[in-house]
């Protein structure tokens, strides 16, 4: 979907970003990660040619977008950044129709897909509509933002930090919402971000940037798992075994209770009949059995579905056994 | 009280000589909008060209205004417009121009960059992202400078009588030659109430110019924001 090849740009003797080159698959969350002055934010700018690149080339759909209008090619990327940029001067709606309206849409047309879209970010478009940037929270500012990014159904999405300036508790609950809103619009999306945890989380891969080149681009969990350099290492953290813990959920090792020795008594419907130290939800990751476990002093847990039906047991040894092993990625996959 | 009187006796004159003072300041700083703002907005775009242009016009604004209608007779007298309403004119664009494109210039640059990125980065032309975004945004201090300009020429345009342009100024000229205090207070303190009057005017006006989203204090709705 995006092939980006031997990008480059110099401005005068700086290298910003010397020669990067990779691939993002349609409907995928591709993390651009590194320190600040990496040249993660300028290769994602490239992309939109909001800087033009010195050499190297750029193909959305097949397409060298150095054939495009830079204005046309704009217009059909959604663009997100992190100081939300809403137009003070213009209300939400009138900010989400910017792109239709560039785009000469039908005025009822646009109107109708400003509300659809601020419902799909969660905000009622009865109330939130008329409203002026400066009467909202600066979360709800940021999901504006993304509606408005999303206004003119882009087939590729570009943010850069969009989630950098909300507090960490709203930022959470922020990026669940995006990744809803992801599976609901599947669109091929390039983050800048420097936070290893946001990549963990909302990444299917990751391009870890250093000096302007790729050190190393896979799933969060090859950087997590196989670091290929002590840099990538070092930048993954030396608790990066851990956050493997975030990528994998307590359904992938849920195991029959009989198996694993443990009694417990089910109804007729499937559900639990008998007491149990701890139940989870089979798509807690495992970081959140792990550490309810640990709170509760339990080595197990039950793990039951939307249904509350019972699905098996999540050992601890399970959970530990599967950090050391490569094999989780595969697992997931599966 | 005597003065009072004067005025009251002399209503239709007193008429005449405010319409004609606002018409010369009013001439002056709408030709002055019309080419302060588009200078303003150039020189924002480039720093060096900004401190050229200030420059000037701040000299500009230094020439005492007597100094000026005697520097412009030569040159206007060869069209035969030596004295009278175009030299007062042409001397109030002038004053006019330096807080006019200062504002404007300043409101520009001032456009938070985050919004200039969104802007091009969603695909707006140079010439959208001025209209739908930096100038509504800049609306308010540009009409800060119109008022400024308009102030200091309700002033200026007093001493315009002493190049023929008539206005409300040809009552303290004469309030002077001829020892009449009457005259001369009554110019001086309608020109005060005029150019207080015209400030509050354009500050109505620069409110129902300023975008909604731009204006404070917050409307009611902001509450039920945070709720």
């Amino acid at each position: 979907m995006i092939r980006i090849q031997n990008l480059c740009k110099r401005y005068g003797a700086v290298t910003a970003v010397e020669d990067v080159s990779f691939e993002v698959q349609e409907g995928q969350v591709c993390v651009l990660l590194g320190p600040s002055g990496c040249g993660k934010t300028t290769t994602l700018k490239m992309i939109n040619r909001l800087i033009e690149p010195t050499s190297g080339k750029v193909f959305i759909a097949g397409r060298d977008t150095a054939e495009l209008d830079s204005v046309t090619l704009r217009r059909s990327i959604g663009y997100v950044i992190q100081q939300v940029g809403l137009f003070p001067n213009m209300t939400v709606e009138d900010n989400i129709c910017v792109v239709p309206n560039l785009l000469g849409w039908d005025k009822a047309q646009s109107r109708r897909r400003a509300a659809e879209l601020l419902e799909i970010v969660a905000l009622d478009s009865s109330l939130f509509l008329k409203r002026y940037p400066r009467e909202l929270s600066g979360g709800q500012q940021q999901r504006v933002g993304v509606a408005r990014a999303l206004a003119a159904d882009p087939p590729v999405m570009l943010m850069d930090e969009p989630f950098g300036a909300i507090d960490p508790i709203n930022r959470d609950a922020i990026q669940d919402e995006f990744m809803r809103i992801q599976r609901q619009v599947n669109k091929t999306v390039l983050f800048v971000s420097h936070d290893i945890d946001e990549a963990v989380k909302m990444a299917d891969c990751v391009a870890l940037f250093r000096a302007g080149n790729i050190e190393q681009f896979g799933s969060p969990d090859d950087l997590l798992a196989r670091p290929a350099s002590d840099f990538a290492a070092d930048f993954m953290g030396s608790d990066r075994i851990l956050k493997r813990l975030r990528l994998m959920h307590a359904e992938s090792i849920a195991r029959d209770a009989g198996a694993a020795g443990i009694a417990v008594e089910l109804d007729r419907d499937g559900r639990l009949a008998s007491q149990v130290p701890l139940r989870v939800r089979a798509a807690d990751d495992l970081r959140q059995v792990l550490s309810a476990q640990l709170a509760k002093g339990t080595s197990w847990a039950a793990c039951l579905d939307k249904d509350q039906r019972f699905l098996g047991v999540v050992l601890q040894s399970d959970i530990l056994a599967n950090l050391t092993q490569d094999t989780v990625a595969a697992r997931q996959e599966s | 009280m005597e003065t009072l009187r004067f005025i009251s006796d002399n209503l239709p004159l007193i008429g005449s000589l405010t319409l004609q003072h606002l018409g010369i300041v009013s001439v002056a700083v709408g030709l002055a909008v019309l080419t302060g703002v588009p200078i303003g907005i150039a020189i924002s775009q480039n720093e060096r060209s900004a401190r050229i242009v200030l420059a000037i016009a701040a000299i500009v604004m230094t020439i005492p205004s007597v100094a000026l209608f005697g520097l412009m007779i030569p040159p206007l007298s060869l069209i035969g417009q030596g004295i009278g309403m175009v030299p007062a004119v042409i001397a109030l664009f002038l004053y006019s121009q330096l807080p006019i494109i200062r504002n404007t210039s300043t409101a520009i640059s001032n456009v938070d960059p985050a919004l200039r990125e969104a802007a091009y980065g969603m695909g707006m032309s140079s010439w959208q992202r001025l209209w739908r975004v930096e100038l509504p945004i800049a609306v308010p201090l540009i009409m800060a400078g119109v008022r400024i300009a308009v102030v200091i020429n309700i002033g200026i345009a007093a001493i315009a009588t002493y190049i023929g342009a008539g206005g409300l100024g040809s009552l303290i000229s004469r309030g002077i030659s001829q020892s009449d205090s009457r005259q001369l207070l009554a110019g001086a303190i309608l020109i005060s109430i005029i150019a207080v009057a015209a400030d509050y005017l354009l500050y109505w006006v620069q409110g129902r110019l300023t975008p909604r989203g731009l204006r404070q204090p917050a409307p009611s709705s902001a509450k039920e924001a945070i709720a």
